[in-house]
């Protein structure tokens, strides 16, 4: 069996970035396999622009802010293994892939980065009653046909989930011609950003239906009719039935990270965010397996994805080529309350920081007028005002300097929403 | 004039098919639909019930349990997927225990091999996450689960190889009596045929009663279901049933021979004979009742729901039967009919050949290869293969591994598939967690590739259930 | 006087603004809670504008189609005369990153480039 230093498992957006930073951290004996047809991952089919204000400084779109990474990739001659698709990884981090050129293959590495992204959650998954003709898609597999193949999926839609995929395909549906009808959406709140509401459905006057699902699909052999309803507590109310002469529906409910490579190697997941639990290294609970991006929680920015997808490499490479990496002393766990879903990482060992701390999360509702707040043990080491957070976006917490003094033996970090 | 039509590509169609390719004779398959196993036989337990539910005597019972019998031998031979994993009829309550040894003993008088009735701490060791009010239960060793695409296939398939033609998109909509035969007539023009077979699902009736004064009333009755992860199998090793009792009449929960957990069926009565809607009455109470007999199901993993039709005739009977000279009726076939269709299919073909006394084939085939699944191989094996034919080495659906060289395989054969669901059903390409949501677009362009149509003529599942509507601005 | 309400996308506060306007032009914008709020809305109601991004086939190319976007951001009421002016551009591969496809779309000025690079089959 071939050996190697470090294996990543995706080509998408930190993917590239684990294999760039692991690279320049010196680690030459790497390759990245990949199971679509290029580099770049769901960013091939973003097509809209925003990407990269924070990384560039400049609005790139999805194709161009992916080829940046990769040209970067290809430039320093990082391998790369294009349709292949990882069949198993072990516990001991061996690689059991698959391609048409190298045919069936494994690999004992050293180190492995799970860069696999995510999925969206599909219909079924939501127990939407009715038919099931042609005409209903994921926003995201309408959106790889009509932005990689210039095809049209449908020509009078209803969007069901107001995530930024399912503004963006509401516009990306209008300008390629088709009638958008209407963007239903379960809660009461958009899981998307503002200015994808203002531009992507108010420039083109397409109603958003907060509190609102899909109760009813009609049509046998293509889709007919969509039929929602307002949502109280949960449950549709009667009388409140609204429906739709449409031909598509498409569904914007959520992403899921994809670890059934993770999960098949014995990785610990959370049963939050459905990714792997990790240290502030990004390492799994398997030593050597290290994880960064969608796969390990659902990020908003692709920036972020690149940051900590970056941090991912280094840490691997750290790992790899052993030297600077302290002992790894005392873990202390990361607790996320009242109102904070979830944290990543979720555990911290004090001795091996390098002078900062990253804390990225997500609150669990909308609220107004808060402060999220880190605490040592009982001692506050950190807090900010918050005038909004929304579950819909990602909040990052970096803590430098004498607050990390306070961190060994102090039990625990909590990180917790507070009147502001 | 042909020999046989059977008019209907679902289970029983096939199987009687596939048993009729063992004379020489001309035999055609017609469809409505664009594919076989597009009717009830698509949407079902997917289970090969052990036969003590079917009233002893009948016509059921004895079909269910010599379907049954020769389900392991058949399942070899046409190679599809198929598991004697037992099945348990489970009683909630003391007071229901009549019932359970009533059950027993029907199961007796039907002939049903290794039936024993087993107390509440043998069911915990065989069940963990059986329901605490469970107090006994029925088990039945030769229950077993199965694909029933794959054996709807491998029946089409065996019987193609052996000379049989299958006509899709065809749908009978008058009988006539002719010398020496019958003519149907089709929305695709007249076919003529000494001898016809009514294997028309839920629309049997409607055959029946154009050619016999003894009218039929097929009833269909809608059943709705989810369909778990992966990740769920395990919940139970075996079928579950629920003794209809105190609790009423319950649903089943089971695991998959493709390592899923199914759960269901409601039953309700219906007049629409296409509506396979799901509601989200009847799946509210899928999710009510499955409870009952297992707890702790994880629900959450549910992939996909769907509902089935079963072809309920008002007298609960198969109606296996020569209704008019040469016009044989294969009706009725509700549940078990899946578990009966080796036998029914036995049966039909005894029927017609009683009527056409048809010459026996000397180089019938009985063998059919499945469409070859690389997940199934050696390390070694399987190496081997992708190095001999790159195709294998593509995979294309990522949730359940299905590669290029499989759906490929699929396009190719007689009946192949000619749509999304064809290859769905063929491969389980878009069966998995993501429901297709990743490998849509590529299957959309391996069928328009090996068919040679452009991607827009491109079906889920025939008719006008197109994927593409058309390109970019062509509105504009 | 004329009223305009907007919905401010500076941040995730999502201000609900008024902006008053008389003859064209701004005479008063409230509800925001920052200068960036206050220079969107000005912005806004008298010369709205927006990237345009879209695909135009290829001919010759490994991929069916190429994305493309506006160089620039065009006057919101172009949006669709931009696209129109697409629907019969096709480009042949290979294709750059920044790559002209169509000059000075609809009378904007501004250009329309490819943003992919796509080599020949």
């Amino acid at each position: 069996m071939k050996q190697i230093d470090l294996v990543i498992l995706g080509g998408g957006p930190a993917g590239l970035a684990a294999a760039i930073a692991a690279r320049k951290a010196g680690v030459q004996d790497l390759v990245i396999l990949e199971r679509d047809r290029e580099l770049g991952g769901i960013l091939n089919q973003c097509i809209h622009s925003g990407f990269g204000l924070h990384t560039f400084r400049e609005e790139l779109t999805g194709p161009e802010y992916a080829a940046r990474f990769a040209d970067e990739a290809l430039a320093m001659g990082i391998p790369y293994k294009l349709n292949t698709m990882v069949l198993d990884l072990s516990a001991d981090r061996v690689v059991t892939a698959v391609n048409r050129t190298d045919g069936l293959f494994q690999l004992q590495a050293k180190a492995v980065i799970l860069a696999m992204g995510c999925r969206e959650r599909p219909r079924g998954a939501m127990n939407i009653p009715g038919t099931r003709p042609a005409g209903i898609y994921t926003a995201g597999t309408a959106q790889r046909l009509v932005n990689m193949e210039g095809y049209l999926p449908g020509r009078r839609v209803v969007i069901l989930g107001s995530g930024d995929i399912g503004l963006i395909m509401a516009r990306r549906m209008t300008l390629e011609g088709a009638k958008v009808l209407c963007v239903a959406e379960l809660m009461p709140y958009s899981g998307g950003l503002k200015r994808n509401i203002v531009q992507c459905l108010d420039d083109f006057g397409i109603p958003l239906k907060l509190s609102h699902t899909v109760v009813d699909i009609e049509g046998k052999e293509r889709v007919q009719g969509i039929t929602i309803a307002r949502v109280e507590n949960g449950k549709p109310v009667s009388g409140t039935e609204e429906h739709f002469d449409c031909d598509t529906l498409l569904l914007s409910c959520g992403l899921l990270p994809e670890n059934e490579l993770s999960r098949g190697a014995g990785v610990a997941l959370s049963p939050v965010t459905g990714g792997p639990l990790v240290d502030e290294s990004l390492q799994t609970s398997l030593p050597g397996v290290f994880a960064a991006g969608n796969v390990l929680h659902v990020h908003d920015l692709v920036d972020y994805v690149s940051e900590e997808a970056a941090a991912a490499g280094r840490h691997a490479a750290q790992y790899i080529l052993g030297g600077a990496s302290p002992a790894e002393g005392e873990a202390l766990p990361v607790q996320a309350t009242n109102g904070v879903r979830y944290t990543v990482p979720t555990t911290v060992h004090p001795a091996r920081l390098d002078g900062s701390l990253t804390l990225r999360l997500r609150v669990g509702n909308a609220y107004r007028g808060k402060a999220l707040a880190v605490y040592a043990g009982g001692e506050c080491i950190w807090r900010r005002k918050r005038p909004v957070l929304a579950p819909g976006e990602m909040e990052t917490i970096v803590i430098k300097g004498p607050a990390l003094d306070k961190l060994p033996g102090c039990g625990g970090l909590t990180v917790t929403l507070e009147e502001a | 004039m042909r020999d046989v039509i059977i008019i209907g590509g679902g289970v029983s169609g096939c199987a009687s098919a596939r048993e009729l390719s063992r004379y020489k004779a001309d035999i055609l398959v017609l469809d409505k639909e664009e594919d076989v196993c597009c009717g009830t036989s698509k949407a079902n337990s997917a289970i090969v019930h052990a036969g003590f539910d079917a009233p002893a005597g009948s016509r059921m019972a004895a079909l269910n349990v010599a379907g049954s019998r020769r389900m392991p031998t058949l399942a070899k031979e046409l190679d599809f997927a198929y598991q004697q994993c037992g099945s348990l009829v489970v009683c909630l309550s003391e007071e229901d225990r009549p019932a359970l040894q009533k059950l027993y003993e029907n199961g007796l008088t039907n002939g049903v091999e290794g039936l024993r009735i087993v107390e509440r701490d043998e069911l915990l060791a065989m069940e963990p996450n059986i329901s605490d009010d469970a107090v006994a239960a029925l088990w039945a060793p030769t229950g077993g689960i199965v694909c029933p695409f794959g054996l709807t296939y491998a029946f089409a398939e065996n019987a193609a190889t052996n000379g049989v033609q299958f006509q899709f998109d065809t749908e009978v909509e008058r009988i006539e009596a002719i010398p020496g035969g019958w003519r149907l007539q089709t929305n695709r023009g007249p076919l003529e045929a000494r001898c016809i077979v009514n294997a028309a699902g839920v629309h049997a009736d409607e055959l029946h009663n154009q050619v016999s004064d003894d009218t039929m009333t097929i009833v269909p009755r809608r059943g709705d279901y989810f369909l778990l992860d992966h990740a769920a199998a395990d919940h139970v090793h075996h079928t579950i049933f629920q003794l209809p009792g105190k609790y009423g009449k319950g649903v089943l929960v089971t695991p998959t021979v493709h390592g899923n957990l199914l759960i269901g069926p409601t039953a309700n009565d219906i007049d629409d004979k296409e509506d396979t809607a799901t509601t989200a009455a009847e799946l509210d109470e899928v999710r009510a009742k499955a409870g009952l007999a297992v707890k702790d199901l994880p629900l959450r993993q549910t992939i996909t729901s769907f509902a089935g039709l079963r072809a309920h005739e008002l007298r609960h009977e198969f109606f296996l039967q020569e209704a008019a000279p040469g016009f044989v009726d294969c009706a009725g076939i509700e549940s078990p009919g899946l578990s009966a269709s080796p036998a029914i299919g036995q049966a039909v073909a005894e029927l017609v050949q009683s009527i056409l006394h048809l010459p026996e084939k000397p180089d019938f085939n009985p063998r059919r290869k499945g469409i070859l699944d690389p997940k199934t191989l050696s390390f070694a094996e399987r190496a081997a293969l992708v190095q001999k034919n790159p195709a294998y080495g593509q995979i294309i659906c990522r949730c359940e591994t299905v590669t290029e060289g499989e759906i490929v395989d699929a396009i190719h054969r007689v009946p192949g598939a000619r749509s999304l669901d064809g290859v769905k059903r063929r491969t389980r390409a878009g069966m998995g967690r993501c429901q297709a949501g990743f490998c849509s677009p590529r299957v959309l362009e391996i069928l328009a590739r090996e068919l040679g149509v452009p991607q827009e003529e491109i079906t889920k599942c025939g008719g006008d259930s197109r994927l593409i509507v058309g390109t970019n601005k062509d509105s504009l | 006087m004329e009223q305009r309400e907007l919905t401010c996308i500076g941040c995730p506060l999502g201000c609900a603004l008024r902006v008053t306007m008389e003859n064209g032009a701004v005479v008063s914008v409230e509800g925001n809670t920052c200068p960036r709020g206050d220079a969107y809305a000005r912005k806004e109601v008298t010369a709205p504008s927006r990237i345009v991004t879209t695909t135009v086939p290829i001919t010759g190319g490994v991929l069916a189609a190429v994305s493309v976007k506006t160089a620039g951001e065009i006057p919101k009421d172009k949006i669709f005369a931009c696209l129109r002016a697409l629907k019969t551009v096709s480009v042949a591969a290979p294709v750059a990153i920044g790559q002209v496809v169509l000059a000075d779309v609809a009378g904007t000025g501004v250009d329309v480039i490819a943003t992919k690079a796509v080599a020949a089959r």
